[in-house]
């Protein structure tokens, strides 16, 4: 028994820990204090703030259209790599995933810091023209949906596609119509992942990106630097908007994960 | 000229190419830029430079301790943690650790003001106890990476060795030091190798937590900042030199090992 409630106690104090600052800055949010622990009223100004000004608007939009451009691009081009070693020889695979595994090994900073150097530095490519940006962001994102397509290649049963051929079906036809359905969970969840890595990304945009063009991560670190009230306060709505979505979606897994278990159990 | 035909091997050609430009190249340029002078001349003096300045190589060591010190506060706090989910017999448990890695999924440096105003309210001055915040800050971003790769371990483990080693006469303590720890190893490791080395280099969490102090990441901020791209190309080969060592040791990081990253 108290061992049940020790382990129960070990729990609530981590959940504490993790969540705490999070909960206690949206309530504030939804009030006029400028400080956490300040005495405020309900207010909801700080939404208003968030929604009406430009600067914060375009800040929100802009990490939301890169994350899916960023994720689009690298989609494609993890899937099709993935594809492509998983069908080549062996030696060349390994080779293949090994280069694929630098970036998610290596820390951000080097990653986003040697883009600029090669792009910026050495070919004098204008970070005014978004390209650096992007493909540090693709750099940062690919090779984790070609680490979630390939398990799924493995798992595949290679003799499905050669009846596909058998039966007359072209290589790009059966690639389409076999390959792709089979693997194509590892594909979206490569894309979730692209998604928010690159929404969660600091270092590479810092090093890449535009001076005029703000991401939410490097907002946020400038704004906490700077003091303007009024902004900083507005944040911890944006703050608290994107913990209610990631609550939404925790939720809708969970419905969506329980139904089918139900499901199973009838059919079986 | 040869008519190109379709393959499935050819499909690779992009994003090898891709790779070759944006992974491969980018790290060449930096190996020449650390051990070369503004003027394009071979030299040493980069690296010299690190390692007889008692500030950068300070940092080094800082860095590693900040490092070891919040690797060593999660694997704390994750193994219980994961262990007591996994052995759960809870029917939502799974819900459980969605709920613990939830906050993941919110932007780190949103999370950070918000730890950043909690901690003042709590501490008064956040510069009075750098090391101290360092750690925290790290703990509070990293954890989730380090409860998720020993939590799927644990889960996978096959339980009736656990059983067995029970059966057989093994205690509590036993059955855990010589089964369940031993078979658990691969998730710490990958665990271990999440949160160690951003430790290391995402100096903005200190930034944000008003610390002015330096680990290797703020280094090549700063030289970033100063528009130094050969000092900052040292530090950054610095960096991956450990990264390496690091690999070397932990046994590198096969595909298999690295599917619980890709997970996340």
């Amino acid at each position: 028994m108290i061992k049940k409630s020790g382990k129960g106690i070990f729990l609530g104090l981590v959940l504490i820990f993790l969540y705490a600052p999070i909960i206690i800055l949206a309530i504030y949010s939804f009030t006029d204090a400028t400080t956490i622990g300040g005495a405020g009223s309900f207010s909801l100004q700080n939404y208003e703030t968030l929604f009406t000004t430009e600067e914060l608007v375009d800040m929100i939009l802009g990490t939301i259209m890169l994350a899916l451009i960023s994720a689009i691009i690298s989609t494609v081009l993890g899937t099709i790599g993935a594809i492509g070693s998983f069908y080549s020889k062996k030696k060349f695979r390994s080779f293949y995933s090994t280069i694929n595994q630098i970036p998610v090994i290596n820390a951000d900073v080097v990653t986003g810091f040697s883009i600029c150097i090669l792009l910026v530095v050495v070919f004098g490519v204008s970070k005014d023209t978004y390209i650096p940006l992007i493909f540090g962001h693709v750099t940062l994102c690919a090779p984790f949906v070609y680490l979630s397509v390939m398990p799924r290649l493995k798992q595949m049963d290679p003799f499905i596609y050669e009846a596909a051929l058998d039966l007359g079906a072209s290589p790009a036809s059966a690639l389409r119509k076999i390959v792709i359905p089979q693997i194509f969970p590892g594909i979206l969840s490569g894309f979730m992942l692209a998604i928010t890595l690159s929404l969660d990304d600091y270092f590479i945009a810092t090093y890449t990106k535009p001076a005029t063009f703000d991401t939410i991560s490097t907002y946020v670190v400038n704004a906490t630097k700077g003091a303007q009230t009024d902004i900083k306060t507005a944040l911890w709505a944006l703050s608290t908007l994107i913990f209610a979505i990631v609550i939404i979606a925790v939720i809708i897994m969970n419905v969506t994960a329980s139904r089918k278990a139900v499901k199973f159990k009838k059919e079986a | 000229m040869r008519k190109f035909t379709f393959s499935r091997k050819s499909l690779g050609i992009p994003y090898f190419i891709f790779l070759l430009i944006f992974v491969v190249a980018p790290l060449v340029v930096l190996f020449c830029f650390a051990f070369s002078d503004k003027n394009g001349n071979f030299t040493f003096a980069n690296f010299a430079n690190f390692f007889t300045d008692p500030n950068t190589l300070g940092t080094l060591f800082y860095s590693l301790a900040v490092a070891a010190v919040t690797t060593v506060v999660s694997l704390l706090i994750a193994y219980p943690l994961a262990y007591i989910l996994s052995r759960s017999t809870l029917k939502s448990k799974a819900v459980m650790l969605l709920i613990i890695i939830a906050p993941m999924w919110i932007n780190f440096s949103l999370r950070i003001s918000a730890l950043k105003e909690i901690l003042t309210v709590i501490e008064g001055n956040l510069a009075y106890y750098p090391f101290l915040n360092a750690v925290i800050g790290m703990t509070y971003d990293f954890l989730p990476f380090m409860i998720l790769p020993i939590y799927n371990t644990l889960t996978k483990m096959d339980l009736s060795l656990e059983e067995a080693a029970r059966d057989l006469g093994a205690g509590n303590r036993q059955t855990f030091l010589k089964i369940t720890l031993p078979l658990s190893t691969p998730g710490i490791i990958s665990g271990v190798m999440m949160v160690f080395l951003p430790s290391m280099t995402n100096y903005v969490v200190l930034d944000m937590l008003y610390n002015s102090t330096y680990i290797m990441g703020s280094l090549i901020g700063s030289y970033f900042a100063a528009y130094n791209w050969h000092g900052g190309s040292m530090i950054a080969l610095i960096l991956l030199a450990i990264i390496c060592i690091f690999n070397l040791i932990t046994g590198g990081s096969s595909e298999e090992n690295n599917q619980g990253g890709a997970l996340l």
